[in-house]
């Protein structure tokens, strides 16, 4: 059980409002991501719903019960902390029995769920070691098993990876992601990185300066953009947006085209260019050219085995049906 | 500090400082050393015999050095349970966000900046008199019997003016650590289940258990001398009730002009402290590693 309902929610610190009205609803057993540029609001976000931060107005349901003045120990929510937040005097276990000792959880049923985290976890090497004596996985594996043990409604992950190298957070990427699948239990998640928000979410939440862009399924997203804020934020490398008399071509404001909805060919295309910056990755080769006529380089993805060089001269077009276009207000036309 | 060249060069520019210091604590303690073994009492002038362990044999059989032991752990005792135990309050009041902070901090600093003379001759003639005194005032306002702190109350009241001394500092100490707790983990606690009082035992208590160590011992290498305090006050009385051992050498060095019993006495008191500083690391030095 784990609904979570935000229904006209707004926060203010002194004079600043950082997050206006907002309404959201979390189903129970999604992995919604909060994703957003830094200082939007996802940490104040998900604060709010922990209950370590006031709402200025609106209502947090848990469960379809009022929450709003509840305390965060009754709210039922565990929380991931970005510093890991481990109690450094504290042993694994005892940082991971702690909750379940404020609760007042009978030894046994503790200890039994102590090695079931561990196991889960991979823990059960490192019980009897302080937090200081570990690495920062492992530290982030112990955070998330005090997490379980309280079998919460939810969990709520504030950036949970972004202490860690790039190889581990893809490996705690793939953990999480399977724990969701196990335990079921709706989870919350901030981040700043789009490529964790597309590959956990079921749902992802985009924020900007505290308002909601859009909320969807990773691939809606992808797909549908609703505006330019979202264009530009989902995708990897970012979306081409282009202005003027291209963009009148097609009769709207901004188009937008993503770097994999152009078709590279040395011989001919819509739009003529020199080659800039390439970058090969191996698989693919992203380049960003110069077309003629352009304000801004284009950034097209080709195969990695693409023979092509700095200031050769090549041809582009553009798959008229992964065309986005915008409106001067910045919202998608259909 | 990794090879040997920079250890070699290491020791060699500490040296100076090294030696510095140990020809200022050799030179005095070898002296108070020598003087203990000699019969050397200013009133009788003359030879100064030397007379062996004669001098400690007297100070120790002395019945006032009982009490000045006694008395002196306990003044360190009381002074400490109740700066340790007070500061630790006060910390976690100025921890609190409140309106005038930064006045209210430097208000609660200053006792430490009054010299023990002067803070001695204010509690015994502003507050301690029974007569003129504030809280002799405050008694007869309630007509009960006002306390005559320095006959009825003599060793309580010098624990009570030295902490007022040293609240301060180990409010000051206790205050920074309090400040370096980090957040998030209160926070963690606080999701955990934990209430007030659990978040102060189980996460505030231990992270400042390094900060109290450090209280402890720097306050009690201090207090083991208390001095001055009891000198303006009660001049060690009535009887020997507020004597300590620092008060009993003054005494019989300077009062009873006994160069050697005196002596005896200093030596009998760095042997003390040194005792109360391997018995204190042994238990609470631990937390100092790691
Ligand atoms: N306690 C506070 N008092 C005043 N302003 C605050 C407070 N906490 C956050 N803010 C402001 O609220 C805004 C949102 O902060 P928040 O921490 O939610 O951002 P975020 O989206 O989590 O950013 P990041 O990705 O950098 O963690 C910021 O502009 C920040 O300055
Ligand atoms: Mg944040």
């Amino acid at each position: 059980m784990g609904h979570i309902q935000l229904k006209g929610v707004k926060k203010n610190f002194g004079d600043v409002t950082v997050i206006p009205t907002l309404d959201l609803e979390i189903e129970d057993g999604k992995f919604v991501v909060f994703v957003g540029p830094s200082g939007c609001g996802k940490s104040t976000l998900l604060r709010l719903i922990a209950g370590l931060e006031d709402v200025t107005e609106g209502v947090v349901e848990i469960d379809g019960q009022d929450a709003t003045g509840l305390p965060p120990a009754k709210r039922r929510l565990a929380m991931v902390f970005q510093s890991y937040a481990l109690y450094p005097h504290m042993s694994v276990r005892k940082n991971i029995a702690f909750p379940m000792k404020m609760a007042r959880i009978p030894q046994e049923e503790q200890e039994q769920r102590i090695t079931e985290a561990a196991r889960v976890l991979n823990l059960t090497d490192y019980l009897d070691r302080r937090p200081g004596q570990l690495s920062g996985g492992q530290r982030q594996r112990v955070a998330i098993g005090r997490a379980i043990v309280r079998e919460p409604a939810a969990f709520l992950f504030d950036e949970p990876l972004s202490n860690l190298d790039a190889a581990l957070r893809v490996g705690m990427r793939l953990e999480i992601s399977e724990l969701h699948k196990r335990l079921a239990t709706t989870m919350i998640y901030v981040t700043h990185d789009q490529v964790e928000a597309m590959t956990m979410a079921d749902k992802i939440v985009v924020l900007n300066a505290g308002v909601i862009e859009q909320v969807g399924s990773p691939l809606e997203l992808y797909r549908e953009p609703r505006n330019l804020f979202v264009a530009g934020f989902i995708g990897s490398p970012r979306m081409n947006l282009l202005e003027g008399s291209v963009a009148e071509k097609y009769d709207a404001h901004i188009v937008g085209i993503r770097p994999e909805h152009i078709e590279v060919s040395a011989a001919s295309g819509d739009w003529t260019g020199t080659v800039g910056v390439s970058e090969h990755l191996g698989s693919d080769t992203f380049f960003r050219v110069n077309v003629e006529g352009f304000a801004e380089p284009v950034t097209v993805r080709a195969d990695g085995d693409v023979d092509l060089h700095y200031g050769d001269t090549i041809h582009l077009t553009p798959d008229p049906h992964q065309l986005h276009r915008f409106d001067r207000d910045s919202a998608r036309l259909a | 500090m990794a090879t040997k060249a920079s250890r070699s060069a290491a020791r060699l520019m500490i040296s100076p400082a090294v030696l510095l210091l140990l020809g200022w604590m050799l030179v005095p303690l070898s002296l108070t050393i020598y003087f203990s073994f000699l019969r050397y009492n200013l009133i009788t002038p003359g030879a100064n015999p030397f007379v062996g362990w004669e001098n400690y044999y007297w100070f120790l059989t002395d019945p006032s050095f009982k009490a000045a032991m006694v008395n002196t752990l306990l003044l360190v005792g009381g002074v400490l349970l109740i700066t340790v135990a007070g500061g630790i309050l006060f910390a976690l009041l100025l921890d609190q966000p409140m309106w005038g902070q930064g006045i209210i901090r430097i208000m609660a600093i200053s006792p430490f900046f009054v010299m023990p003379t002067v803070s001695g001759l204010v509690w015994k003639n502003m507050f301690m008199n029974p007569v003129n005194g504030i809280f002799g005032h405050l008694a007869q306002a309630l007509n009960v019997q006002p306390i005559d702190f320095f006959s009825q109350i003599p060793l309580l009241s010098i624990i009570l003016i030295v902490s007022w001394q040293w609240l301060p500092f180990a409010t000051l100490i206790l205050l920074t650590a309090l400040q370096s707790l980090d957040q998030e983990q209160l926070e963690a606690a606080e999701m955990d289940g934990a209430g007030a009082f659990s978040r102060f035992f189980h996460i505030m208590l231990p992270h400042l258990a390094r900060a109290i160590t450090v209280v402890i011992l720097i306050q009690t290498i201090f207090l083991l001398s208390i001095f001055a305090e009891i000198l303006v006050t009660t001049n060690g009385g009535p009887g020997v009730s507020t004597t300590n051992l620092t008060y009993l050498i003054y005494v019989s060095s300077l009062l009873q002009f006994d160069v050697g019993m005196g002596s005896a006495g200093g030596v009998l008191a760095i042997i003390l402290a040194n005792i109360v500083a391997i018995f204190l690391m042994r238990m609470i030095g631990k937390n100092l590693d790691a």
